[in-house]
């Protein structure tokens, strides 16, 4: 027991008030989607998920959500397939190039959606010409704004594996390159590369700002337009994805104490 | 001029010394393979980060034409434009003050639980998710609370008689952008500001009892000047954070510019604003000056923080 924690009673009010605070927006959601105009209570809003008759005002949605899925899944190739293996290249090969490379991946952190979205419109002018205007160009995008929550997932893993021996003891005993990185380093860092994918597909999930201003079609835009017909669908939307990631940050949490345990 | 003669001088006597420059020769023969690997990442980050970047920050300046201009970064100066950046500014230092304070109230209340604990758990999970909901389904949590048809607005009404409404629909509004924002900035106050909170060690406090201090003067003498750069620095943060946001913002108000992304979302959208054209650009550019020196200043006073964190 922590000596400098406060008193249980000063702990049951701090955690009572703030628990009201962020409990009753979500419980009150719950009841705004269950609570019918005359008063009763139905769950009939959330059985018209799988009515027919509702099929055309869900079909953003589902459009929406298919997108994202697709991009989530794009954006994890570019973490796991580009991100990756230049983070083990930088810590094996070029260990002085390693500040240089934080600062590149921590630096979309200071830069507004809002205010990259301003330059990626030129450049998303150009890839709607070249590789048309589907949505799933904006994985690229994606994958810088989740480039710092998946480098640190990453080297949290990293640094906390000897890769350099790892290397030279595969290398010594004739294992090539791609052999090293599949199936020497890849496991020992699974953790990291598990918390990064994970991650990088609640983002994508969550992201409104670019896909909005460069008019693309995802799950978040599309609640936007399902609003203006029916208000009670979005919040019933809301509230599943908010489960959904809660789950996904606990999954996210086991496997960052997985790597915490390896380490000590 | 000297320094040019010497490193010619140098060059000219490595190449000319024998066995040198074979072995130079050979140990670069490796590395050059290995560069290769870095291209691909350095030309997705230089395409869609460094390029992006720059051009919203360089658009400001150019006329649509492709001609120079100081007319957009001029607009800077509007009092329109001004009025915007101070409400956002407001609504940033404000929520980014009562995120702080109740965080790290929050955080205080923490210790007391076992850092492997399911509660513990519980409450890590659920700040790294509502640390992270600040965008469109948010604002629908909050119209469906205390919005024309909300649960808590309707119940405010028909049973105290209450109208939250009275002055205006204000969630729709500027002040509506308060409680939202403080929905995400207390969890992300926890995960910043818990670490530092967390490496105050035991041994410190039971120093203090063995020297006949209380417990307040522990936390006057000893913890609140350990922690008040690790506060400020996540304070800043929390100003970054709620000044960059846009979407709660956007799905709140569809209309009207109360906030600068807002205000760009308007230029982005219709051709010209205040009758100036590439206008997103200097507000783009107005933007991240403002958070890049507050960024700044947070990884400064991070890394002073960081040293009690060893």
């Amino acid at each position: 027991m922590n000596p400098l924690a406060p008193s249980r009673v000063t702990r049951s009010v701090i955690g009572v008030l703030v628990g009201a605070f962020f409990a009753i927006p979500l419980l009150a959601t719950l009841l705004y989607t269950v609570r019918m105009p005359d008063g009763t209570y139905s769950l009939a809003r959330w059985a018209g998920l799988f009515d027919p008759g509702m099929a055309a005002t869900l079909k953003p949605i589902w459009t929406g959500l298919g997108n994202s899925l697709l991009l989530a899944i794009i954006t994890v190739a570019i973490v796991l397939l580009i991100l990756a293996p230049t983070m083990i290249l930088v810590n094996l090969r070029f260990p002085k190039l390693r500040p240089a490379f934080e600062f590149a991946a921590l630096l979309p952190i200071s830069i507004p959606a809002i205010v990259l979205v301003v330059g990626l419109a030129p450049i998303y002018l150009q890839i709607g010409r070249t590789l048309g205007t589907g949505a799933w160009t904006l994985a690229f995008a994606y994958g810088i704004t989740v480039l710092p929550f998946a480098y640190r997932s990453i080297q949290a893993s990293i640094d906390a594996v000897d890769m350099r021996t790892l290397a030279e003891a595969a290398r010594s005993l004739g294992a090539g390159w791609p052999t090293v990185v599949l199936k020497v380093l890849a496991p020992n860092l699974r953790q990291g590369l598990l918390a990064a994918s994970l991650i990088s597909v609640a983002v994508v999930l969550g992201e409104f700002t670019i896909a909005s201003l460069l008019n693309r079609q995802v799950f978040q835009t599309a609640m936007v337009v399902v609003q203006k017909q029916d208000g009670y669908l979005p919040a019933i939307f809301t509230l599943l994805a908010l489960l959904f990631c809660f789950v996904l940050l606990l999954v996210i949490g086991r496997a960052a104490r997985g790597t915490r345990k390896a380490r000590s | 001029m000297t320094t040019i003669t010497q490193e010619r001088a140098d060059a000219v006597a490595s190449a000319l010394s024998p066995g040198s420059a074979p072995r130079a020769r050979v140990r670069r023969s490796t590395p050059s393979w290995a560069w290769l690997g870095l291209v691909p990442f350095a030309a997705y980050v230089v395409l869609f980060l460094a390029v992006p970047t720059i051009l919203s920050i360089g658009s400001g300046f150019f006329a649509k034409d492709g001609s120079f201009t100081w007319t957009n970064v001029a607009a800077l100066g509007d009092p329109l434009v001004l009025n915007t950046f101070a409400n956002s500014a407001g609504v940033s230092l404000l929520t980014a003050f009562v995120g702080a304070l109740v965080g790290a109230l929050v955080c205080y209340a923490m210790l007391g639980l076992n850092p492997e604990g399911v509660v513990r758990r519980t409450v890590d999970a659920a700040a790294g998710v509502l640390a992270q909901f600040g965008g469109v389904m948010l604002a629908f949590v909050f119209i469906a609370t205390i919005g024309i048809q909300g649960v808590v607005k309707v119940f405010l009404q028909e049973s105290f008689g209450i109208d939250i409404f009275a002055n205006g629909t204000w969630l729709y509004e500027l002040p509506g952008l308060i409680l939202p924002y403080i929905y995400f900035q207390v969890p992300l106050m926890v995960i910043t500001f818990m670490p530092a909170l967390a490496a105050l060690k035991p041994q410190w406090s039971e120093a203090n009892l063995a020297l006949g201090g209380t417990r307040s003067s522990f936390w006057l003498r000893i913890g609140i000047p350990v922690l008040s750069p690790s506060f400020l620095a996540s304070l800043l943060l929390l100003f970054a954070n709620a000044f960059s946001s846009y979407a709660t913002a956007a799905a709140l108000a569809s209309q009207g510019s109360q906030i600068v992304p807002l205000q760009i979302r308007a230029a982005l959208t219709s051709e010209t604003v205040l009758g100036r054209e590439n206008l997103a650009g200097a507000l783009a550019l107005g933007m991240i000056v403002v958070v890049g020196i507050v960024m700044a200043l947070y990884s400064l006073i991070q890394r002073r923080a960081a040293r009690w964190q060893a």
